[in-house]
């Protein structure tokens, strides 16, 4: 079982590809397309989530468990957040950090940190937005197919939740389209969207907080891009992505409940204490 | 969440953020109308409510005039006004790129500098619309009402197929171009209605006026978007759109399309104050070629409230009104008030875009977002002093000028596409002519 899921190439731990993808994007971003992201809300981003976690570790006696985590949602919220203040990015990330701490049940995360980071800022700060169309084609290309090769590359364990969602959420966009007489291009236009491809990347593929069973990670998916979809092209709201897999998320004990399956571990080869994962 | 993060997170939000001050005042601007297939649309909104105009600059025949929009309701009477097309070219004036003109100083005789600034703008276009003529019957159309308004005859339809709707507009006399149901397919299924206006020659004779005056229409409705894919039907090109977003707070961004803020306070060379419409034709046509022609533009967000420098007062709340604007009267902000504490609770986003249909495949969709940071598209010239200069710094001043006015030039041909040898070729170089310049280059080398 645990030979099965060993990557072709790459580094054992999946965070570390993980941390070179969204950092290379936020580059790409910062570079090429004026990402509407200051040096100051990046590092003031960072300084707030490894600062939380080391706080969290240390009030918690968990020793050097890594710092992985912290970064790769410093790194989601300073893409996917913009805001006109400083103060935003780095309580966002706080708050993500924190939620990894406090907000837990039968040892899994209530809420993705990055996912939990993205809504509060949204909803709580009154700074926030995300612009999902930011990216443009050509870069949005690109990092569809790094991604999609990646996965199938490495054989991420729980790739089958990111496949699963893409396909359910594609399935509904085709249908609308083809419904509504609209030309393939329009079907293709929706997938130009920087919040698609990092929430199923980044978000909802996260162990810690889906079900353990391949039958659950599915029905979650299904019931995410059914949510997501609806938010958008039936309510006519924004960042559907977002809210959709917040409200799921805490679900996660019911699908384990009904599926139960051995628990993930990021490198098998060194198991983290309990309450570190 | 840690005490620490919180406690650094509150001492920044303490932090005032940096006021772009501007010392200055509008002198003129460029009455061009410079993209002539370009429509003007305000758009208002706030929660779910939303209220549109749409400026027109028809200069056909007017038994041809026709507007099809689709809308998500059927309109009632009193949601359908006629507006004052000088309210549009009011917020055009207000919100269209600038140019700022600043004057050096002799550097001979050190001042407190006190720049003077003088503005031109180019401001937006006309409107291409559909045609049509008279009235009779078609498969599944259905006239859910018809009201004449101002000089408008304007009828509300709903359809089940989009052929019996282009049927039908065409049987009625509006000249739809072949093609027009794939177009309207779409809107028919998500059961939008078409708000369908023509000219009423009489009503039209009374305004006493060649030109048709904006429509109007609000309604309340979670979509908060334009249509923009039935104006390219028979489109023979991009079209240019200007869009006024006006808002209680932030600035409004298309949520499906790239959004790009126009390029701002750059230096460019004193002649470009003769040619300003040109240069920001230019600038622009360049700006969407380098962004693969799918990207909204930013032209302007500010507070109503204010401008800095304004290209023209900011509108009334009288004209706001006038424009859709309902919350003005919410019990806040006791008359006046304008440039003292808390300004008017209005911010007007202007976003262009020039779209076609291979590049735009979807209708514009658009969100408020919470950014409340002022942009506008500005451009800087500064004129060199050209008078006596006699101490030891005038060689100086003439070298570093001259480096400055080559730098512009650079900046100039990099934002519009121009050659550089010709801008080069234009530019009034301080000490002479450039090649003088370059001649007498070793003149300061050793000093």
């Amino acid at each position: 079982m645990v030979q099965e899921h060993l990557p072709l190439i790459g580094p054992r731990d999946p965070r570390v590809f993980q941390l070179l993808f969204l950092g290379s994007l936020l580059a790409a971003g910062l570079a090429w397309r004026g990402l509407c992201v200051t040096p100051a809300q990046i590092a003031l981003t960072f300084a707030a989530a490894l600062l939380t976690q080391a706080l969290f570790l240390r009030a918690l006696g968990l020793g050097d468990v890594g710092y992985q985590s912290a970064l790769i949602s410093a790194l989601s919220v300073s893409l996917l957040l913009r805001s006109d203040t400083l103060w935003v990015h780095p309580l966002s990330a706080a708050v993500a950090m924190a939620g990894k701490f406090l907000l837990r049940a039968r040892g899994k995360h209530l809420f993705n940190p990055a996912n939990l980071g993205v809504v509060f800022g949204l909803l709580a700060t009154g700074h926030a937005w995300c612009s999902p169309a930011q990216w443009g084609h050509d870069v949005m290309l690109a990092a569809w197919i790094v991604l999609l090769g990646a996965t199938v590359v490495r054989r991420a364990e729980r790739s089958d939740v990111s496949w699963a969602f893409l396909a359910f959420y594609a399935a509904l966009a085709f249908l609308r389209v083809a419904y509504l007489g609209q030309r393939p291009a329009v079907f293709w236009h929706q997938f130009e969207n920087g919040s698609l491809l990092l929430f199923s990347f980044f978000m909802i593929s996260d162990p810690r907080t889906i079900p353990d069973s391949r039958a659950g990670r599915v029905a979650l998916a299904a019931l995410a891009a059914l949510l997501a979809f609806g938010w958008q092209f039936a309510f006519y709201r924004q960042n559907g992505l977002f809210y959709a897999l917040f409200l799921l998320t805490p679900l996660t004990a019911l699908f384990d409940a009904w599926k139960p399956a051995p628990r993930h571990a990021w490198d098998r080869s060194a198991p983290l204490p309990a309450a570190a994962r | 969440m840690t005490r620490t993060s919180l406690a650094l997170v509150s001492i920044l939000a303490l932090l005032p953020r940096p006021a772009a001050a501007f010392c200055g005042f509008y002198v003129g601007e460029a009455d061009a109308k410079l993209f002539n297939k370009a429509s003007q649309v305000v758009l208002v909104r706030d929660g779910d409510r939303t209220a549109i105009s749409m400026a027109n600059d028809y200069r056909g025949e007017l038994t041809k005039f026709a507007l099809v929009v689709p809308v998500p309701v059927v309109l009632k009477r009193d949601q359908i006004a006629v507006g004052d097309r000088a309210l549009f070219d009011h917020l055009d004036a207000y919100s269209a790129p600038r140019l700022v003109e600043y004057s050096d100083e002799n550097p001979c005789e050190p001042r407190p500098v006190y720049p003077m600034a003088a503005v031109a703008s180019v401001r937006g276009g006309m409107m291409e619309d559909k045609k049509g003529e008279s009235a009779e019957k078609a498969l599944g159309v259905k006239i859910e009402a018809k009201y004449t308004v101002g000089e408008y005859d304007i009828l509300i339809l709903s359809a089940t197929q989009s052929d019996g709707l282009e049927t039908w507009l065409r049987q009625n006399g509006y000249h739809i171009p072949a093609g027009a149901s794939a177009a309207l397919a779409p809107y028919i299924k998500q059961k939008l209605k078409f708000f369908v206006a023509k000219v009423n020659l009489k009503e039209q004779l009374k305004t006493g006026s060649a030109n048709l005056r904006p429509i109007q229409f609000a309604y309340e409705d979670a979509r908060y978007m334009l249509p923009i894919r039935l104006g390219m039907i028979n489109a023979d090109g991009p079209q240019d759109l200007i869009v006024y977003a006006l808002t209680r707070k932030g600035r409004v961004e298309t949520a499906n399309y790239r959004n790009i803020k126009l390029p701002s306070d750059a230096e460019v060379p004193e002649y470009v104050a003769k040619v300003f419409p040109d240069f920001y034709k230019a600038m622009f046509a360049k700006s969407v070629a380098d962004a693969d022609r799918t990207a909204v533009f930013t032209e302007y967000s500010w507070d109503m409230g204010w401008c800095d420098p304004c290209a023209a007062q900011p509108l009334s709340n009288d004209e706001l009104r006038k424009l859709g604007v309902w919350w003005l009267d919410e019990g806040q902000n006791p008359s006046g008030g304008r440039w003292g504490g808390g300004g008017v609770p209005v911010r007007v986003t202007r976003l262009h875009v020039r779209y076609d249909a291979e590049h735009f495949p979807e209708d514009l969709v658009f969100q408020q977002t919470a950014d409340t940071a002022n942009f506008q598209g500005r451009f800087v010239m500064r004129h060199p002093w050209r008078g006596a200069m006699s101490c030891a710094g005038a060689d100086d001043y003439r070298r570093t000028t001259r480096e400055r006015q080559s730098r512009e030039a650079e900046t100039l041909a990099k934002l519009t596409g121009w050659d550089l040898k010709d801008v080069r070729s234009k530019i009034d170089w301080i000490g002479g002519s450039s090649e003088d310049g370059d001649k007498t280059w070793y003149k300061n080398i050793f000093h």
